[in-house]
């Protein structure tokens, strides 16, 4: 076994002395700091004396219980949405990459139509559906009706707005998840191919894996731009979401500004935990994109170094 | 079940292959025959027709005219009376099993270890029990040299070591022919010798390969046939020692001299 400062073979008897050098002074970072600390503390000493701002109220209303079970509400339309946007823009964007010219255009027209609407349009839209629809039935056209749902006695706004929110996203996601599948090379195609996979086979075990690591991180953007997104829900009209509940509580005790100030906090606490979550789904997926190695194999490594295996490299 | 039963018939046989991409015709008409077990070395200036050629014998690329058979089963086409229909893709597929292909980049899958890019495709394709697959894929390991990098990513390895990988990959499918598409073009020079040592131990052990390649060593030992193409037909064939020495035509004169 061999020691750190033992010279490697073949660099010469005398190891240089490592450098011992004067590190480069950064004066400016130390006048930008105290800028920056200044404005800081001058604007929070504003904030926290500032009677306009009503911490009091803030502090009563940040745990109110209205509040908590829109924040859970936000979460499920975000969640739910989400889930149902990313099923649709995968089978989106895999149409629009498949050899099928009807799945491409049927892909493409999709795209166009919820892209190219704001998403305040659609969710107001989406609110009139039990207008437009009242009922739904399913059967043979024409001829006999098997099943009958009225949608106007069951003003589903909820799940309105998941659609809704979801329908829009997919359009978006799509988009990302088809550069992320044109990202992968043309080889591993044909290397699934020649091996005998079916089309579907290589996208499902060798492109869209592979496709994730540029998926992940603006999906994960999407993620965090649902979050407040929800907060559009209003236009179905659904109001039971974080924004929804605070705007209730503010218009009846007349005070904007504290609850806004509870509304952000609790959307900037939603999405600094989604971001931790994003981190280690990307860490994930970047496998095999690096020459460093795993901790498994370091751990594999060390097994066999100690039991003298190491021979070759 | 096919032909093969009966021996006689050659593992590969092209009747005048044709191939274009649009106007452009890269395959003007190409006739030969690999007998089993042979090893067929496919010689040529970039852009030829010698890659492309082998790509139509696993059917990456759809052949325009002429007959392409592997084991005595027409590639890419069914022909019923004296009508030939597109085949499905779930019968391509089929037809690719048992065809490997080793590529110059080597196209290894890189978000799988080395053991996991082995089985992927008997586990996936032909549906291999996992325990099975492994002791297959680790024996294949050994035969290539690499046990030691099984839980090795593809880009912790060189590029020799990649494509060993990438060799026993294609042999895990148990495939009767092999495809080599330039395999040590992309490597650097003191590493094509490791691999073309495992290519010759595949063919000592009796299996039918077609290589492409500019290792004119490797074909005078290893070949059974050599073939110089050039503008999309095949100028010249035969015993490597012969056309190595020998050539007759004034293409592959000028050809070889270049390379050689």
């Amino acid at each position: 076994m061999s020691t750190d400062d033992s010279p490697p073979p073949g660099t010469g008897p005398a190891t240089p002395a490592a450098i011992d050098a004067v590190p480069l002074r950064h004066p400016w970072r130390w006048v930008t700091a105290i800028v920056v600390l200044v404005l800081a503390a001058l604007f929070l000493y504003g904030a926290a004396t500032n009677p306009a701002y009503r911490w009091p109220v803030f502090g009563k209303y940040i745990l109110d219980e209205r509040i908590v079970k829109g924040v859970v509400v936000t979460l499920e339309l975000t969640v739910l949405s989400m889930v149902l946007a990313i099923v649709l823009a995968v089978m989106l964007a895999v149409m629009r990459l498949s050899p099928n010219p009807v799945l491409r255009a049927v892909s493409w027209v999709y795209l166009w139509i919820f892209r190219g609407t704001p998403v305040w349009v659609q969710l107001v839209f989406w609110g009139l559906v039990p207008t437009i629809y009242k009922n739904i039935q399913l059967g043979i056209p024409f001829g006999p009706t098997f099943f009958h749902l009225n949608i106007q006695s069951l003003a589903p706004y909820f799940w309105l707005a998941v659609v809704g929110l979801a329908l829009n996203e997919a359009a978006y996601l799509a988009e990302i998840i088809r550069a992320g599948i044109s990202s992968v090379p043309e080889g591993q195609h044909e290397a699934s191919v020649a091996l005998g996979m079916s089309w579907w086979m290589t996208m499902r075990r060798t492109v869209l894996p592979q496709a994730m690591r540029v998926i992940i991180p603006p999906t994960g953007n999407e993620f965090i731009g649902m979050l407040k997104t929800t907060s559009l829900v209003a236009a179905v009209p659904f109001t039971k979401d974080l924004f929804g509940a605070q705007r209730n509580i503010s218009a009846v005790i007349f005070e904007p500004v504290p609850l806004l100030i509870v509304a952000s906090a609790w959307y900037l606490l939603v999405t600094s935990i989604l971001m931790v979550g994003q981190h280690y789904l990307e860490e994930y997926f970047s496998r095999g994109a690096s020459r460093k190695l795993t901790a498994k194999q370091l751990e594999a490594l060390n097994e066999a170094e100690q039991l003298g295996e190491v021979g070759h490299v | 079940m096919t032909a093969s039963a009966t021996g006689k018939v050659p593992m590969v046989k092209a009747e005048g292959v044709c191939k274009n991409f649009g106007a452009l015709q890269v395959l003007k008409g190409v006739t030969l025959e690999i007998g089993r077990g042979q090893v067929l070395v496919l010689i040529g200036p970039s852009g030829s027709g010698k890659s492309t050629f082998l790509r139509c014998i696993n059917h990456l690329e759809q052949i325009n005219g002429g007959r392409l058979y592997v084991d005595g089963e027409l590639i890419g086409y069914r022909e019923r009376g004296d009508k030939l229909y597109e085949m499905s893709p779930r019968d391509a597929a089929r037809q690719r099993r048992d065809i490997g292909m080793v590529f110059q980049h080597f196209n290894l899958f890189p978000h799988r270890t080395a053991l996991a890019n082995i089985i992927e495709a008997p586990m996936q394709v032909k549906g291999v029990k996992k325990a099975e697959a492994l002791a297959r894929a680790k024996d294949l390991l050994g035969k290539v040299g690499l046990s030691a990098k099984a839980d090795a990513y593809p880009a912790q390895l060189s590029g020799g070591q990649q494509q060993r990988i990438a060799i026993a990959r294609a042999l895990a499918m148990e495939p009767k022919l092999m495809l080599f598409d330039e395999p040590t073009s992309a490597l650097d020079p003191e590493l094509v010798g490791e691999v073309l040592a495992v290519m010759k131990a595949l063919a000592a052990a009796g299996m039918t390969m077609v290589v492409v390649t500019h290792e004119m060593g490797f074909a005078r030992e290893v070949a059974d046939q050599l073939v110089f193409m050039d503008g999309g037909v095949i100028v010249e064939a035969g015993p490597p020692r012969e056309v190595l020495a020998n050539p007759q035509h004034q293409r592959t004169q000028a050809f070889l001299s270049k390379v050689m």
